[in-house]
């Protein structure tokens, strides 16, 4: 590959006809884009204070509902994980902690961060913010049901909250609920704990739902003019195709849930077989603890992907802009992106391979698992190759990017160990799975949130955040995370088990203690170092420097709206007609380096495009 | 210009790291040797994709970075690259596939001479049966657990009145001779786990799973519990002694059978019976 590229060659910048995939007859009229067929969707403007900001309608307020209660259920699970990681560093420090708090700080950091935290995050979060905006949408298309979305999370996040405060605590059991332990006495918080989290995860689940169609809907139904499904910014197919999943994999969670508290209540057995507990044999039989481990991982991998997918949109629409270059390889992306979340739903048992399943579907999961490397692999490489070549603003932006890539592809690869099943058996329930899931679906993902949040907060705030202080805020996180994990392997390959309160005195362990000090020491400074966003964005905010329209020069058309940040109805007048994708960076001819999506080729300034 | 730099000394780091850990598997202990080849060859593989990928990513960051003057390239899709790394990738990853699977194979064929063990798991510990001259084990069930009948077997079943019980959480075994662990639990999931055979399979309550493996190092190792279980997983820990023939028939016929310790349960009864009368 020579580093000599000619970008006279023309490669005819009919980007939007090229890239719609549509047959090859183009109109006569470049500019042609058909007529609207149906009236715009009529919107409810609040007219109170609590009708604006509180139960608004506003898919806008409501992502920043999402988000803003997300991020206070993930400090609460910061929190967590500081105390789990002094017991382990420093357990002559915790003398405050027993065993059954420590067992109830794992439980609930790890169902926050990934229920919690992250779905929330994404997909009500961002999902709510960026949808209608980005595919030209007034508002999701059902704004009430929106939400009321949200309000089922808050009430969700509120039950959860309150499981610290009941007698015995919150549930211990860890955050995968096995039974049959989960509701049994030797696990804590195994009475009003456990049942305050099975409701917690049905109410998450209900309003996810609901909030979930209107992001299916809206991408369907609510794209303006066009805007074709092959020319939505990757962040929508990212968030469209989770969201697809999610609808089909939290069923699975919701019935689960059901089943273990009927377990719980009325002494059913759905995945009760017959328990024989201190001396006496308790009124249970015949049910399986593996059933519930199908069904949980069912919803569980999906999950993964949940999280990931639209990590994987974002964060290729944050390398294009910042590279000023296009995409590379888009189709491939969007193809990728629907045929992991497809695969997610045929790897399920790979969390399973020593659970005691019929140890021959270890054959099936091994092979479906490693047949989803491929379109993941194609998804680096083309993050990179679209970094080649590029002009590459190495800004706070691009480099939680950059950190996103290195994260993500040392995650994965472990994931390659995990998922080859006899490897998996050695390192299964380990220290190298903890630093494995952490690093690809905890740091990773937290790369993205962070460059988003740089990205997009001059639209949903008009001022810029401190670049200074966001380089600060990105270095301590990626080399202070990158610390914690790439080490924390090395444990798992000693065979240091994971969920230990303590590790005694195993002669082969006696090497981890001072891993363990490094590693608390590191999870506190990085934990610490999230607050300068926090101190970031209060500056910014009193007296941050305001933000042009469109700051980046992107194309996508959530930077066009007809005030900075967007008010409600996102677009003025009237809607933006959409003429090509939103990737059309550098194009050979044309004057500026971006394209916006509403630009009609015949505007296009001093290019020839137009002609070709 | 310096955040390439730092991401190199990142990548650097991790390698020298590798090389120089003092953190690394036990050393090994039973047949599984094949496992530890497979992550070795797993780590040379993806390790080099890793490496490979970061350093290009630090070769742009170097070689394009912002420049006012300058344009991108304007190349939507590449079909041919698209194509070349889509199949090199493929053929990578059967080729890790490919070892795992078959060494999954042999983990699930429990050759036919090895001995079985039955590994009884509680909150929180661990006991052992092994069979009798007839070299089978007895049926089991939670119900009969009792005093004395700890692990629980059919008092009908012919095999079981020979099972050898070690109400330990140690267990001695032959070095070189294949063991199947049954594994069972009578309250929640549990897991014996040894990290220096490798192998480990969750015990679950209702059913009987397994697995197998050949000692092949003479000494005494830690078994530790892998599958959460409750408040003591931590301090759920047994033992297991490899010895030599000679060394584990003597330490076999120094254990009770089933027929025994029902005969010495019968005697204290009766014992206990006679005291209460006087």
């Amino acid at each position: 590959m020579s580093d000599e590229y000619d970008n006279n060659k023309s490669y005819q910048a009919q980007s939007s006809e090229v890239m719609d995939g549509s047959t090859g007859s183009v109109n006569p009229d470049i500019d042609y884009v058909r007529p609207a067929e149906v009236g715009e969707q009529d919107l409810y403007h609040g007219h109170s204070f609590i009708e604006k900001w509180v139960f608004c309608q506003d898919a806008k307020v409501i992502g920043v509902q999402y988000f803003l209660t997300a991020v206070f259920t993930g400090i609460v699970g910061l929190i967590l994980s500081w105390l789990m990681r002094l017991q382990l560093g420093f357990p002559e420090l915790a003398g405050f902690m027993t065993a059954e708090h420590y067992y109830q700080f794992v439980t609930m950091h790890g169902m926050i961060m990934v229920v919690y935290f992250l779905t929330a995050l994404f997909l009500g979060g961002f999902g709510n913010y960026l949808i209608p905006l980005m595919v030209g949408a007034r508002d999701m298309v059902f704004p009430y049901v929106n939400m009321l979305s949200f309000w089922m999370f808050f009430v969700a996040v509120a039950v959860l909250m309150a499981s610290f405060f009941v007698p015995g605590g919150p549930t211990g059991a860890g955050w995968t609920l096995y039974p049959p332990q989960t509701i049994l006495e030797g696990t804590p918080g195994s009475g009003m704990g456990i049942l305050l989290m099975l409701i917690s995860l049905s109410l998450f689940v209900i309003g996810f739902t609901m909030g979930g169609l209107n992001y299916m809907i809206t991408i369907l139904q609510a794209r303006t003019r066009g805007m074709t499904l092959m020319r939505m910014p990757l962040t929508v197919w990212g968030i469209f195709t989770a969201t697809v999943l999610a609808m089909l994999a939290f069923p699975a969670l919701l019935v689960s849930a059901i089943m273990m508290t009927l377990d719980k209540v009325l002494q059913t057995s759905f995945f009760m077989p017959t328990i024989l507990k201190a001396g006496e044999v308790l009124e249970y039989g015949g049910g399986s603890p593996i059933l519930f481990q199908h069904l949980f991982w069912f919803f569980g991998h999906p999950e993964v992907y949940i999280v990931a997918l639209p990590a994987f949109g974002i964060v290729s629409d944050l390398i294009s802009v910042h590279a000023r270059k296009n995409i590379f390889g888009y189709r491939m992306m969007v193809w990728a992106i629907v045929g992991i979340g497809a695969l997610s739903f045929f790897v399920w048992a790979h969390h399973m391979y020593v659970s005691g399943m019929n140890p021959w579907f270890g054959f099936f999961f091994a092979t479906t698992t490693l047949i989803i490397a491929v379109p993941t692999a194609m998804k680096v490489y083309n993050w990179i190759l679209t970094l080649w070549r590029g002009n590459i603003r190495i800004n706070t932006v691009m480099l939680w990017c950059l950190g996103f890539i290195v994260t993500f592809v040392n995650g994965g690869i472990t994931g390659i160990f995990l998922g080859n099943v006899s490897v998996d058996v050695p390192l299964s329930d380990t220290y190298f799975v903890i630093a494995h899931f952490h690093m690809v679906m905890g740091i990773a993902p937290l790369m993205v949130i962070m460059g988003a949040v740089y990205h997009w907060f001059p639209l949903v705030a008009g001022k810029m955040l401190h670049e200074g202080l966001g380089k600060w805020h990105f270095w301590i996180t990626f080399l202070g995370a990158y610390s914690i994990y790439f080490p924390m392997h090395y444990l798992g390959f000693i065979g240091v088990p994971r969920r230990y309160f303590e590790m005694y005195d195993s002669p082969y362990m006696t090497s981890a203690v001072g891993m363990n000090e490094f590693i608390s020491i590191a999870a506190f400074i990085v934990g610490a170092a999230q607050f300068i966003l926090v101190f970031n964005i209060i500056k910014t905010l009193k007296t941050g420097k305001k933000a042009e329209q469109n700051p980046w020069k992107a194309n996508s058309l959530e930077w066009y709206t007809s005030t900075v940040p967007p008010e409600h109805g996102n677009f003025g007048e009237r809607l933006p007609v959409v003429h090509r994708w939103p990737y059309d960076f550098s194009v050979p001819g044309a004057k500026d380096d971006f394209i916006p999506q509403t630009t009609a080729p015949s505007e296009v300034i001093h290019t020839e495009v137009e002609k070709t | 210009m310096h955040a390439g730099i730092i991401f190199l000394l990142v990548i650097i780091g991790s390698v020298l790291f590798h090389i120089f850990t003092p953190w690394y598997w036990t050393d090994i202990a039973s047949n599984w040797g094949g496992m530890d080849d497979t992550i070795t060859l797993t780590f040379w593989v993806g390790g080099g994709v890793f490496v490979a990928v970061c350093l290009f990513m630090i070769y742009c960051v170097f070689r394009y970075s912002h420049k006012e003057d300058r344009r991108a390239e304007y190349k939507p899709e590449d079909k041919k690259l698209e194509k070349i790394l889509t199949w090199a990738t493929t053929l990578g990853v059967a080729a890790l596939l490919a070892p795992g699977l078959i060494i999954w194979n042999q983990y699930v064929n429990v050759p036919k001479n090895a001995i079985e063990v039955d590994v009884m798991a509680w909150q929180w510990g661990w006991q052992y049966r092994l069979p009798g001259a007839d070299g089978k084990l007895g049926t089991t069930q939670v119900r009969n657990i009792a005093d004395n009948n700890p692990f629980g077997i059919n008092p009908d079943d012919p095999f079981g009145r020979d099972d050898i019980m070690v109400e330990s959480d140690v267990i001695n075994l032959e070095n070189n001779r294949p063991v199947k662990i049954l594994l069972r639990s009578v309250d929640v999931l549990h897991n014996w786990y040894v990290p220096q055979f490798r192998a480990k399979m969750d015990a679950v309550p209702g059913t009987v799973t397994f697995y197998w493996f050949e000692p092949n190092k003479v000494g005494e190792y830690e078994v530790l519990c892998a599958e959460y279980c409750g408040v003591g997983h931590y301090a759920m820990r047994g033992g297991v002694e490899v010895q030599d023939k000679a060394d584990y028939e003597v330490w076999l016929s120094e254990q009770e059978t089933f027929e025994q310790l029902s005969a010495r349960y019968e005697k204290l009864n009766v014992d206990g019976n006679k005291l209460a009368k006087k």
